[in-house]
């Protein structure tokens, strides 16, 4: 009911190649996530889907059926946008019955939808409020209840948690999932935060300059980074990546170590501790050593080391390996 | 500014700008009420006294009177719904993205820079002349006989010329409003299936409407003093057709040379302004709250 295709899906503006062609498929029921850095071009492909945008050329089916060309509104998709786009005129009822109204559907049957949505998200008792008497979380919640009660082939959602406190930011994320899990429609999520794409993904989409660098399950793309981008992107605290003579000992170009897999202790590295973070269950040490640079590594808590401390580090886990162009051996 | 010292000094400061506002509010509006009740006539200087309410029951009892009300509330309303309906379909056009867009821009503010003498002018010897007239080249060219605008419709010709000058000032302040909807909040409603027109009705407009109750407002306050126009053009006339409450106001003052009549006449526009102002207040005050 809602399996999303794109094939060779090229957008330009202007003489700008924004995307020089996607091909992709989104099965149904999937959450998909779109990651990548600013200016990469997942907005667009997520508006492209939409038909906010037109796409240059190649073809998008949803349900099998081609919808390049058809306008937004008969795509049957719904969409939460990044500022929430609430219409700040309409008390919250009035805009969560929107679509219903537009779609012409009876009063009896829109209020019973209303209901429906505004229990599921706990906005009952905030319907006849307008938007503006409204919190960050309640606003996004609204955005929310607007896209379900349409019953979608698909949800987008643009950046929906960027504007919201760092705490409401985790309960809303739960939120998504779960409402992921009740109605199993498909659901492509458009982020720059890998956190949430690690967290909610089936499927995460790390984009690049407008290309696909790779697909995966979240711990796919962890454990088997196909390029340098992906394993640097992937992860948090980045990847160390090493190059010259202790890369040609494992006869690659460049090697990569999570900061997860270096132990501090005895070992083949000696360095001086730079910075260090001490968060209680993690310590991040910035150690510069000798002949590789600056490593970052994610030590356990109680790991006492200090700013000009001499240590010893070894590889704890998988080393990957990559060439010259910086794909994984 | 929240401890009380610097609230006291706060009035301190402002206190002088007030007083002046009040004596030039004041002085004016004291001398136009004490001569509205005095018998004052350039032309006869001498004989002076009061007079009690003779000045306004002269306007009452003249038939011009009624008729002059009647004009200059229906030049304000006509100019309103002219200049409102046709500045938000003229905003919604040049709000598209179009090449020379500035230059479109200055060409659609340009007639606000004419001063109202020169517009009605304009107006008067260029389009309407029923020689010379643009409008009576245009009518002759279909072979039908040239309107005369001045004669025959003088009022709706000078609803014409009013909301030709003041056009511009709504379109601007509307495009302005317009500019300031978020895009996503229209590409959300094209999401949830809306049509250009559903679009426009239950978005824009909503958006719109503290700009155009200021524009309904502020020129609320200009129209009901319009005097250059009608004085360039018909002269009140043909007969009193186009005259209105400040029309005959001057008509009394530098025509009659009554001063004390043109003071009656003047609180009486005083007092309608603020019969007007108090429905528009109620009618779409709200729209300015939050």
């Amino acid at each position: 009911m809602g399996k999303i295709q794109l094939t060779k899906v090229r957008k330009a503006f202007g003489e700008v190649d924004v995307i020089p062609g996607i091909d992709l498929t989104i099965e149904d029921g999937e959450f998909v996530v779109f990651v990548g850095p600013s200016g990469c071009g997942k907005s667009t492909l997520l508006r492209l889907i939409a038909g906010l945008e037109d796409t240059t050329s190649g073809t998008i089916e949803i349900d099998g059926k081609d919808a390049t060309n058809l306008p937004p509104a008969k795509r049957g998709l719904a969409m939460v946008f990044q500022s929430y786009a609430l219409y700040p005129h309409m008390t919250v009822r009035k805009n969560i019955a929107f679509p219903l109204k537009m779609a012409g559907m009876d009063q009896a049957e829109q209020d019973r939808r209303v209901e429906r949505a505004a229990k599921v998200l706990n906005l009952s008792n905030y319907l006849d409020r307008r938007p503006g008497q409204l919190s960050g979380g309640q606003r996004q919640r609204v955005a929310i209840g607007r896209a379900i009660v349409r019953e979608p082939a698909a949800f987008l959602f643009d950046e929906p948690l960027s504007n919201l406190d760092a705490a409401l930011r985790v309960g809303m994320r739960q939120e998504i999932s779960e409402l992921h899990q009740s109605l199993k429609t498909t659901m492509i999520y458009v982020t720059h935060d890998q956190v949430e794409a690690m967290t909610m993904a089936d499927k995460i989409v790390v984009l690049n300059a407008g290309r696909i660098e790779q697909v995966g399950a979240p711990l796919e793309l962890y454990n088997y980074p196909r390029n340098l981008f992906v394993a640097g992107f992937i992860g948090s605290p980045k990847m160390n990546f090493i190059e010259g003579a202790e890369a040609a000992k494992h006869d690659a170009h460049t090697i990569g170590v999570r900061p997860e897999h270096i132990a501090v202790g005895d070992g083949p590295w000696e360095g001086v501790v730079g910075l260090s973070e001490h968060l209680g269950s993690d310590s991040f040490l910035k150690v510069a050593v000798e002949g590789i640079g600056t490593l970052t590594v994610r030590a356990p808590g109680e790991v006492n080391a200090h700013h000009g401390d001499r240590i010893r580090l070894a590889p704890a886990g998988k080393i990957h390996r990559f060439n010259t162009n910086g794909m994984a051996l | 500014m929240s401890t009380h010292s610097s609230r006291l000094a706060a009035r301190m400061m402002v206190a002088p700008s007030v007083v002046l506002l009040l004596i030039w509010m004041i002085v004016p509006l004291a001398m136009t009420l004490y001569y509205s009740f005095r018998l004052y006539r350039l032309l006869s200087p001498d004989r002076t006294g009061w007079v009690g309410f003779n000045n306004y029951l002269w306007f009452f009892n003249s038939p011009d009177f009624w008729l002059a009300l009647f004009n200059t509330l229906a030049l304000v309303g006509g100019v309103l719904v002219i200049t409102v309906v046709l500045g938000i379909l003229i905003a919604l056009l040049i709000d598209q993205p179009v090449k020379g867009q500035g230059f479109l821009r200055i060409l659609v503010i340009a007639p606000f820079f004419v001063m109202p003498p020169v517009a009605a002018s304009i107006w008067e010897n260029l389009f309407m002349h029923p020689q010379n007239g643009l409008f009576s080249a245009i009518a002759r060219g279909f072979g039908a006989q040239p309107i005369l605008f001045l004669e025959q419709y003088p009022m709706l010709s000078v609803i014409g010329i009013v909301s030709w000058e003041w056009l511009p000032f709504a379109t601007l302040i509307l495009l302005t409003a317009l500019q300031s909807l978020s895009s996503e909040q229209l590409e959300a409603a094209e999401m949830d299936g809306a049509s250009a027109f559903a679009r426009f009705r239950y978005i824009i407009l909503p958006h719109m409407t503290r700009a155009i109750t200021v524009v309904i407002l502020i020129q609320t306050i200009f129209l009901l003093g319009i005097f250059g126009e009608i004085f360039t053009t018909t002269q009140g006339g043909p007969g009193s057709a186009s005259t209105t409450l400040p029309y005959m106001i001057f008509k009394q003052a530098i025509a009659a040379k009554d001063i004390g009549r043109a003071a009656a006449g003047g609180i009486i526009a005083v007092i309608l302004a603020n019969i007007v102002a108090y429905f528009l207040m109620r009618g779409l005050g709200r729209n300015l709250e939050n």
